[in-house]
């Protein structure tokens, strides 16, 4: 079952690099405006070994990760104190409502005026943007709670606190990881995006500004498909972790093992 | 032990408990029983500290509950709700015993004791969503024992297990309970049950809930799923509390037993 649908998806990704392929054999295309499938990937390959390219891609990699830790360091208590309090959460709704919305990418300016550091920048951006979805779910998840599980351990004489930490924080968790997946997404779209408007030493979307001026549009293309794959890859160990994680969850919920 | 005296609850303007009285010696096993809807779950949570009550006194042990007693332990009749699914047998029955400053080494040794108890030693490595509905509450009961609470609330606990394993969990909380000398005030709407475990029976009226009867059960310390439920008295008590919980009066009873 499983087996089945990898081996669709990788004939679906074979096809479509095949179509692509076809079509720039074909000179329909310039290829100084896109060159051939086949020059992207050798220029992808090239690029493993490539000393510029790797610092590149570790100054952006640890600023998504140092983003998503610090992302849910803050949003995780937050959300967990919005969701058990739901006067606060009331008064913050309309403020949290009004900001949602703003496409993150327009914070941005506003961060290169607020941050010299090139790294506080990026990990700023990441914060803000990534927080929602994290903070949602909480909220939610924690007001999901079953209100029988709570007493339970109320009963046992535990305080609020304990209940929050020992009940609520368990069972919400599953929505948590799930909003801490959609978060991974967006740190990586906005980590890339403050690189290519900010500018500054090292990041993939500097490498990208780079090869752009350089007229290199294969090392261009090369380096956004590595940033393509690693939002594939870090998607794919976020969903195993919460499977292996949360395997009461979906015995729980029905869902297909 | 415990002491209700002209308790009142009302949810808005639903009076849901008028005035009820009633009170558990130590070491005795009362069952409360009553139409459903009659109030019963508000009464049992009042005592938990669950519900604040709008009239009337509760003393546990002589003392007025002000907050959630530290020494009562509830098992809820939906044990797949009450238990927690991301943890094993174990660590749900250890759990309360952590707050109570056991060590982790002795709060393992005290849950394995209390699976022990109910028959489910091997089972402690298992999670709630791996086992049949009568283990889980069979976990649930370990971890009310295992935490020796001085009242045991036990809310329809055996409401939703199948026929069979209902009349195991009465056998096992009566044999438990008696080798413990645990206090235990069991709600249930199974006018049998509440015959079958209780040392006496408390019958509640419909709601508004008012005691309409408290009456001794003369059937001794040691009960048989059969030969207990043949006995003269056994069938006496049945029909009475039957009349009582379907509205009858107890005068009525004794009318009829006399033709």
């Amino acid at each position: 079952m499983n087996r089945v649908r990898v081996l669709r998806g990788v004939v679906g990704a074979a096809g479509f690099v095949a179509a692509v392929e076809a079509v720039g054999m074909s000179g329909l295309i310039d290829e100084r405006f896109l060159p051939r499938m086949s020059t992207i990937l050798v220029s992808a390959a090239g690029l493993i070994v490539d000393p510029d390219f790797l610092a590149d891609a570790t100054a952006t990699v640890t600023a998504w990760a140092l983003g998503l830790l610090l992302t849910v360091a803050v949003a995780v208590p937050a959300g967990l104190a919005l969701g058990a309090l739901p006067a606060v959460e009331r008064a913050v709704r309309p403020l949290i409502e009004f900001l949602r919305p703003i496409p993150s990418v327009a914070i941005i300016p506003l961060a290169i005026l607020l941050f010299s550091d090139n790294l506080h920048l990026r990990l700023a951006v990441i914060l803000y943007a990534s927080s929602w979805p994290v903070l949602m779910n909480a909220i939610y998840g924690v007001k999901d709670v079953d209100p029988l599980a709570k007493e339970t351990l109320r009963s046992f004489g535990f305080g609020p606190v304990s209940v929050l930490l020992r009940v609520s924080l368990p069972s919400a968790a599953p929505f948590i990881a799930t909003g801490v997946r959609v978060a991974s997404g967006i740190a990586i779209i906005l980590a890339v995006s403050a690189e290519l408007l900010a500018g500054g030493a090292e990041g993939i979307g500097i490498f990208i500004t780079e090869a752009a001026s350089a007229g290199r549009i294969d090392l261009m293309l090369a380096a956004t498909l590595w940033a393509g794959l690693f939002g594939v890859l870090s998607n794919a160990v976020l969903v195993a972790a919460e499977r292996r994680l949360f395997r009461w969850h979906r015995v729980r919920s029905g869902s297909p093992r | 032990m415990l002491k209700i005296t002209d308790l009142v609850h009302s949810y808005g303007s639903h009076r849901v408990l008028d005035g009820v009285s009633l009170s558990v010696a130590e070491g005795e096993l009362v069952s409360v029983v009553g139409p459903s809807g009659c109030g019963k779950s508000t009464l049992l949570r009042s005592i938990a500290g669950l519900v604040r009550p709008s009239g009337g006194s509760i003393l546990l042990g002589g003392r007025p509950i002000d907050r959630i007693p530290d020494n009562l332990a509830i098992v809820f009749q939906d044990y797949s709700r009450s238990l927690f699914p991301w943890m094993t047998a174990m660590s749900n029955v250890a759990l309360p015993l952590r707050r109570r400053g056991l060590d982790r080494r002795r709060s393992r040794e005290a849950a394995m004791a209390a699976l022990d108890q109910v028959g489910l030693a091997d089972a402690g490595g298992k999670y709630p969503w791996e086992m049949s509905g009568g283990m889980q509450q069979r976990v649930s009961i370990a971890r009310a024992l295992a935490y020796r609470p001085a009242l045991l609330l036990m809310d329809e606990p055996f409401g939703s297990v199948d026929a069979q394993t209902r009349e195991d969990l009465e056998d096992l909380v009566l044999r438990v309970c008696a080798h413990q000398g645990m206090t235990i005030l069991l709600i249930t709407h199974d006018i049998d049950e509440s015959v079958y475990v209780g040392d006496r029976v408390i019958v509640l009226t419909r709601s508004p809930a008012r005691v309409a009867a408290d009456l001794e059960v003369g059937l001794g310390g040691s009960r048989d799923q059969i030969a207990t439920r043949q006995l003269d008295e056994f069938v006496r008590l049945r029909a009475e509390v039957g009349r009582l919980v379907r509205g009858g009066s107890t005068t009525a009873t004794t009318v009829l037993e006399q033709h």
